[in-house]
């Protein structure tokens, strides 16, 4: 122990000196992520973003990053791995009865038929809402999520308010998210703290009947495949 | 470790805040942060600890207050450092050392691409071990509480569960309190466990609802 304790230790020290000479003593930028309810950010650390910045140009100095491979790396998240690909996995559940069948029993196979895989995806798991199951995700020792088909976590997901009371009071944070279950609805909650990751598979809104893949998809709200929202018919879908 | 990461359970944590906008960056540098994390992961001098424990000994006050990518940064300066990639004088400065290494970029924007998309499933497939559980039968979670990392959050210890599933074989992700692997890190059966609300909450949770977690072979006994 005493080894660990040292290193503690040496972390701290570090964290509150030399690490802090790459920060300009400047107000934070907006901290979106600040946790609420939680004391919000005296600065300890803070300017990240004069602190990132200066980070690339050191490392990019030293020959150990290319710029372009950053910029491929965030527009890879901004316009390719996202919940559109959750929706499209979706949409295809509901329109093709063999295709949910598959997806219901070997998620990562079927999710992979439409061309989504990766990090965060090789263990995957769908979750299928009924009118008597309501599922829904979490993390609470982490934020693990399922990149290839929900994209990186939004701040709630990963927020300690989120993770520390949906295994406790799943029904409360539901309500908070406008969404009041009946008593006789099953709500089961999946920690992801081993490899699996999960996605919901949600009910499939009356009086969509005439509508086809493409146009179901874009109903299909990222929260409703986290499972803290429904697919209402009327789109409405914009997280 | 009984740290500040393992909040499954309380309840002072406040309201869930939403931003029905959100993008994936809220701002440019949590794209810059989140890219060289993944840039510089394969420059780490090993043995590289648990990703996941370098973030849970960041101390508690600080974990709260931290966002995400701050929680990242922060770590990957401590890293950076202590496995020699840059020097205390570079991190003052901003600028490498006179005379150091050149190093060469190892992941370009095409590898970065095929990166995301590669498929690295964990599951220990050609390892043939005979489950010890079975699907149906009721399992206790253990009482342990180990100093390194572990996958088996507080809420669950020495609770009644029911195994729902054998969900394969993996490598026990548990690390001593250096975040390195346990000595004969062995591969386990992983089981998939229905945990009651009200096993778990007691009586004011709901009936019929439950909560699903995975727990590895080393953390269950028989009930």
């Amino acid at each position: 122990m005493s080894k660990s304790s040292e290193g503690q230790v040496d972390r701290r020290t570090f964290l509150s000196s030399s690490a802090a000479s790459l920060l300009v003593p400047l107000q934070s930028t907006q901290a979106q992520e600040r946790p609420v309810g939680v004391g919000n950010g005296q600065s300890v650390a803070s300017n990240p973003a004069l602190r990132v910045k200066a980070l690339e140009s050191l490392l990019i100095e030293k020959g150990m990053v290319d710029p372009a491979t950053l910029d491929a790396i965030v527009e890879s998240y901004e316009s390719k791995i996202g919940p559109r690909n959750g929706a499209h996995v979706v949409a295809r559940a509901w329109v093709d009865s063999e295709y949910k069948a598959r997806l219901l029993t070997d998620a990562t196979a079927a999710i992979a038929e439409l061309g989504y895989g990766g990090s965060q995806g090789d263990h995957m798991m769908v979750l299928e809402n009924t009118p008597t199951v309501h599922n829904l995700v979490v993390c609470t020792l982490c934020s693990c999520y399922p990149w290839p088909v929900l994209g990186l976590p939004p701040t709630w997901y990963k927020s300690p308010a989120y993770r520390a009371r949906v295994v406790i009071d799943p029904r409360g944070v539901l309500r908070e998210f406008g969404l009041d279950l009946p008593e006789d609805v099953e709500v089961r909650v999946w920690d992801s703290n081993a490899q699996t990751r999960y996605l919901v598979l949600p009910e499939r809104p009356a009086g969509t009947e005439h509508l086809g893949e493409a146009d179901l998809a874009a109903l299909v709200s990222r929260d409703s495949m986290v499972g803290t929202a429904k697919v209402a018919a009327a789109a409405g879908g914009r997280s | 470790m009984n740290g500040i990461h393992d909040m499954g359970g309380m309840q002072d944590m406040g309201p869930v805040v939403r931003d029905p906008d959100e993008k994936p960056f809220h701002e440019p540098w949590e794209g810059r942060a989140w890219g060289l994390l993944r840039v510089m992961g394969s420059f780490r001098t090993k043995p590289v600890p648990n990703f996941r424990w370098e973030l849970e000994i960041i101390p508690p006050a600080d974990y709260l207050r931290m966002s995400y990518y701050e929680r990242f940064i922060h770590n990957m300066v401590i890293w950076l450092r202590k496995d020699g990639l840059v020097t205390q004088p570079e991190l003052d400065s901003g600028h490498a050392d006179p005379g150091s290494r050149r190093y060469t970029p190892r992941l370009t924007p095409a590898m970065a691409r095929a990166q995301l998309a590669q498929r690295a499933p964990a599951a220990r497939d050609s390892v043939q071990l005979p489950a010890r559980f079975h699907r149906g039968e009721q399992v206790r979670a253990r009482n342990i509480n180990p100093l390194g990392h572990t996958r088996l959050p507080r809420y669950v210890r020495g609770k009644l569960g029911t195994i729902v599933r054998v969900s394969g074989v993996f490598d026990l992700e548990d690390t001593d309190t250096e975040g390195l692997s346990l000595p004969g890190d062995k591969p386990q059966p992983v089981y998939m466990v229905r945990f009651g609300a009200q096993e778990l909450w007691g009586e004011q949770a709901g009936r019929s609802d439950a909560v699903f977690i995975e727990l590895w072979e080393n953390y269950l006994e028989r009930a």
